[in-house]
């Protein structure tokens, strides 16, 4: 196997999910009413309820939409990332995961192409947020849209990993309410995508270390910064480690010689 | 990739070492799940432009040998050799000389006929020119030319199948691999795909192996493997089999083989 079978490998495997994105456009726009009701309607209701002090990367008082602004982004990769896993999940079961698993590529290579394909859906996703946000007042520094680039494929890649290793493991995945309940709501709340963690620390620190401990505050925070042309190292950082971890997790979930997927066997 | 499958199909008389290894050659395969032995010692192999009937009632191991064959999980014990190349060290060299057509459904039913066939093609890393005319030969083949743009949801079962079976030769295999094709399909369509594989042995030398829970399907013609609670009970062309269980007809053959009924 060469290099060039391996590029058209990874180009038929991002076209497919290109070609599968446009004809689900329902999904496409589901996936943004979703941050936008909480943008127009939960942030503009908590605009007076929850003071938002100065703290880094901001240099002013911001108003809460604008606080949240980062964290629906974060949200919008996670429902991405989790979707793209129920869609193996599915594929697995429809059988298009046995067509894509006896290519002969390497299996890790199949999988961080499949990967590769999610996060520009969801970095795509993030960026008609950004736009629709900004006609409602979020107005990062225009050089924000670009630095966010590296952040938003950063964290995409971080919650897609998750997604494929859940996918792995787990065999009760077909029900999205259950990964709602299990995964993406205790995420989404026990982060900084909502409100800043020194409420929380005020309001109890064992919350705030489970909140700093959670990868998805990382990539929240990893988008706002890079969103107003900051860097934090310490978010970089647990967010590569947390992808490092769950991909070695998928990696060995869908090995065939260790994997959950040789536990499980073939269902006769 | 490409020349490397020219060279191997094309200068017979230069033939490299794996021309002649069997297409398919199974030996001392076990597999267990935990306590439940699926496989225990089986051994067979495939010969060139023959088609193989495995018969096995449902959970005689048929898929767990298929999904051995194909990888989808390691073999403990025993070998798995594709053309000499053992699966389990050369997955890779394994791999893009088997079709597969797998008992589930594939097809991705929300793209096309041609996009599905696009994908599998660049799964197995072909240029999209070669793709194109391999494509184009194969759907011609199963007599689906005018369906090729059309979303596989609107296809019918037969159909789809053609399809699969087409989509599984796009790369060239030399070694066809069908689970239970005909599960839910047509007498017409269980015909059409019987004598397209019948075709495909005699014309271009695959070696198939076409495992069914479906005495009907073992005809005279083929070589069949009796599987059965996870071992190989016989092995050979069907009147050889036949006549070593000293019954009249296959499906007596099975019975006494099983222990079903005392010859």
């Amino acid at each position: 196997m060469k290099p060039a079978h391996y590029y058209r490998c990874l180009v038929g495997i991002v076209w497919r999910e290109a070609l599968r994105f446009l004809n689900q456009r329902g999904r496409f726009v589901a996936a943004l009413v979703r941050p936008l009701v909480w943008l127009l309607i939960f942030a503009a209701g908590f605009r007076f309820v929850l003071g938002v002090s100065i703290i880094p990367p901001y240099e002013t008082y911001v108003p809460y939409e604008e606080y949240i602004a980062p964290g629906l982004i974060g949200m919008i990769q996670l429902f991405q990332g989790m979707q793209s896993s129920l869609s193996m999940v599915w594929d697995r079961e429809m059988g298009s995961m046995r067509t894509l698993l006896v290519s002969p590529l390497p299996r890790w290579f199949l999988l961080t192409a499949k990967m590769v394909a999610a996060v520009i859906v969801s970095v795509l996703q993030a960026y008609v947020f950004l736009a629709i946000a900004y006609f409602w007042g979020i107005e990062p520094p225009p050089l924000g849209y670009l630095t966010v680039l590296p952040a938003l494929i950063l964290s995409g890649m971080m919650l897609s990993a998750l997604g494929l290793f859940l996918s792995s493991a787990i065999r009760q995945l077909e029900n999205f309410a259950g990964v709602m309940n299990f995964v993406i709501f205790p995420m989404f709340f026990a982060s900084s995508a909502l409100y800043p963690l020194w409420h929380v620390k005020e309001a109890s620190l064992t919350l705030f270390y489970l909140c700093w401990a959670n990868p998805f505050t990382h990539a929240v925070e990893l988008v706002r910064f890079a969103l107003y042309e900051k860097f934090d190292p310490q978010s970089a950082a647990m967010v590569i480690a947390a992808l490092v971890v769950f991909m070695s997790l998928a990696i060995y979930g869908y090995d065939p010689g260790r994997g959950l997927i040789v536990r499980r066997g073939g269902a006769e | 990739m490409m020349l490397d499958v020219k060279t191997a199909a094309g200068s017979e008389a230069a033939a490299p070492p794996e021309e002649r290894e069997a297409p398919l050659a199974v030996t001392g395969l076990s597999h267990a799940f935990g306590e439940r032995q699926a496989l225990r010692e089986v051994s067979f192999a495939l010969r060139r432009g023959e088609r193989t009937v495995l018969l096995g009632l449902n959970g005689a191991g048929k898929t767990t040998l298929f999904s051995l064959i194909t990888r989808l999980y390691d073999h403990k014990s025993g070998q798995v050799r594709i053309f000499g190349w053992e699966i389990k060290e050369k997955p890779s060299e394994a791999l893009r000389r088997i079709g597969v057509v797998f008992q589930l459904p594939t097809l991705d039913l929300d793209l096309t006929v041609a996009q599905n066939l696009f994908y599998h093609a660049a799964l197995h890393g072909l240029p999209r020119h070669v793709a194109a005319a391999r494509i184009a030969r194969e759907i011609e083949r199963v007599g689906l030319t005018d369906r090729m743009h059309e979303k596989a949801r609107t296809l019918s079962g037969g159909q789809r199948r053609r399809v699969e079976i087409a989509r599984a030769l796009v790369h060239e295999p030399k070694l066809l691999l069908l689970d239970e094709p005909t599960v839910g399909l047509d007498i017409a369509s269980r015909q059409f795909l019987l004598d397209h594989v019948r075709m495909l042995c005699r014309e271009e030398g695959l070696a198939v192996l076409w495992a069914t829970h479906l005495i009907d399907e073992v005809d005279a013609e083929a070589r069949v493997i009796v599987l059965h609670r996870g071992r190989l009970l016989a092995e050979g062309p069907v009147p050889e089999v036949i006549r070593n269980a000293n019954a009249s007809s296959m499906r007596e053959a099975f019975d006494v083989l099983t222990g079903e009924r005392r010859a």
